[in-house]
């Protein structure tokens, strides 16, 4: 698939690396409407998508805008919307909506102090939680976390890939910092990038909800008799709002085929994270920093680790679980008032102390020193 | 080289963060790793702004500069604001036209007509940003010559790609 780069060395910040990978991950149509700091992804799009023959639409707000993605995968494209917080919300019920049908899509927020309008300019990690468990019901969510303009990159074509072998909506977490800076990024070349493309039906009798864990989805217009419902519905599509037996198989199965396969899912980078006695587990663009306190604290003869996640749901517990055995305390620091903490203590089941380190307002990280003089005042 | 952090500070509307963003592409034109980061109000002028580059030969981890080595001010309230945050050895270049005080505990210091020779030369005080990065490619060093120019033309419009290349030659002028 194209982008409009070529393959090489360039200087792009965060959101255009996402906008230049939806291209190349094969995302032929994208409806959005503005909002800092995610617009510079509309803006791109609008420009190089039609050369390539995709769409660019900006709609009236962003409950149409998570709309028109869903009904462009369901006639065949591969679609993405991006927004911040406050569009994010109005996204939720739309998001439950493409879980239930199994839409695949790609849905980007760049997060932003919030809530509400909060301080739109500014970075935050706030919406660690709402990521999770934004919309209602049953459900399992595929989120992303990148830390630098590259991983944007890398990250947004896995978002792309994942969604299309889980037939399922997957969020990329993104942060004002991460999506507004500008780094060197090589984009190789677009044949050695894998791209996957979700499973279309052979025949015309094939269930296309059900059956299997991901069954075949096939496209409107194609002459398969396709009903898309929200409602619950059986393997054929057709509803049944009153059976217990329809809605457990059905929302057992969707749960089921992120949490079965979560430890394929889940991706993260560790540096000794099982034999340390002090561990961060950390996440985008404050993971920056917790690498510099890392060396920092190498350099000082103390012996910490670290793990930094780049899929916050499913939650990788297995490996936080490895540092909690031997790590006596956890510093879990985040640009909010606590929330991936919660998730480090629920999974590490009191095996160490957990340790928040938070810090919100004007878009203000937390500094290596910051870190480091918790890593250090947590030796004793 | 090591590494050399950079604060380009201003309002909204002076162009401190396309300043920022043509020195980061001249840095990775250069092969140098390159963090370039903003900061603005949300208003579209006057309030705020500043644009931080890291350069360095290493991996670059926390993306916000500290203290900086070079600081660039385009406004008395930006340097107010900023000063604070340089290095004792730090390099500091003010508009001298839009700054009239400057602490003295600062040695090195480069009072530059950006805005004056904009509006002269090229009837914009547009410009003023282009012109600062040309005395700022011979004080500092941080970028070759070479690679500002093309970071230059790859990151303004076509039609004022001229313009902006003769703005840069005249800020290099000020300081031959």
């Amino acid at each position: 698939m194209a982008g409009h780069l070529s393959s090489g060395t360039h200087f792009l910040q965060g959101n255009e690396a996402i906008a230049e990978a939806a291209m190349i991950a094969g995302c032929r149509f994208f409806a959005g409407y503005p909002i800092t700091p995610a617009s510079e992804i509309s803006e791109y799009l609008a420009t190089h998508l039609p050369k390539i023959g995709g769409i660019m639409i900006q709609m009236e707000d962003e409950i149409a805008s998570i709309g028109a993605i869903i009904g462009a995968s369901w006639a065949g494209a591969k679609a993405m919307t991006a927004t911040s917080g406050p569009g994010f919300s109005l996204m939720q019920e739309n998001i439950g909506y493409a879980f239930m049908t199994e839409t695949p899509c790609v849905v980007v927020d760049v997060q932003r102090s919030g809530p509400s309008t909060g301080q739109a300019t500014k970075c935050a990690q706030g919406d660690v939680m709402q990521s999770r468990w934004g919309t209602h019901g049953d459900y399992a969510s595929i989120v992303l976390s990148p830390n630098s303009v590259e991983e944007m990159f890398y990250l947004t074509i896995h978002a792309f890939n994942l969604a299309e072998q889980y037939r399922t909506p997957v969020i990329l977490l993104a942060d004002e910092i991460v999506a507004h800076m500008r780094e060197q990024i090589h984009i190789p070349p677009a044949e050695s990038i894998d791209i996957v493309n979700r499973r279309k039906p052979k025949t015309q009798e094939e269930r296309f909800f059900g059956g299997e864990e991901v069954p075949p989805m096939p496209s409107i217009g194609e002459g398969h008799n396709v009903a898309v419902t929200g409602s619950t519905h059986d393997e054929f599509g057709r509803r049944f709002t009153a059976d217990p037996g329809v809605h457990q198989n059905l929302v057992t199965r969707l749960v089921g085929k992120i949490r079965n396969n979560a430890e394929l899912v889940m991706d993260f980078e560790a540096y000794n994270a099982t034999d340390c006695e002090i561990g961060f587990i950390t996440y985008g663009c404050t993971s920056r920093a917790a690498y510099e306190a890392i060396e920092m604290a190498r350099n000082n003869g103390i012996n910490a680790g670290l793990i930094r996640l780049k899929t916050l749901w499913p939650f990788p517990e297995r490996i936080v679980q490895s540092m909690a055995r031997n790590a006596k305390k956890i510093i879990v620091p985040e640009m909010n008032v606590q929330q991936l903490f919660f998730e480090v203590e629920r999974a590490t089941k009191g095996a160490t102390e957990v340790i928040p380190v938070n810090k919100i307002g004007g878009g203000e990280m937390l500094t290596p020193e910051e870190l480091y003089s918790q890593l250090k005042g947590s030796e004793n | 080289m090591g590494r050399i952090e950079v604060r380009i500070c201003g309002l909204g509307g002076q162009g401190v963060v396309l300043a920022g963003q043509i020195l980061g592409r001249a840095a990775v034109i250069d092969g140098m790793n390159v963090v370039q980061t903003q900061s603005y109000g949300a208003e579209a002028r006057g309030s705020a702004a500043k644009s931080e580059v890291i350069v360095s030969d290493k991996q670059i981890g926390f993306p916000h500069v500290r203290k900086c080595d070079v600081l660039v001010a385009l406004s008395q309230s930006a340097l107010d604001a900023h000063c604070k945050d340089l290095k004792e050895s730090g390099i500091l270049l003010v508009d001298g036209d839009l700054v009239s005080r400057v602490p003295e505990r600062i040695d090195q210091v480069y009072k530059l007509p950006a805005s004056r020779v904009a509006e002269t030369r090229f009837k914009s005080r547009m410009y003023a940003n282009v012109v600062m990065l040309g005395a700022l490619t011979i004080i500092a060093g941080i970028a070759s010559k070479k690679a500002m120019k093309e970071a230059i033309e790859a990151s303004v419009k076509r039609e004022t790609q001229e313009a902006n290349l003769q703005a840069f030659e005249a800020g290099l002028d000020l300081q031959a």
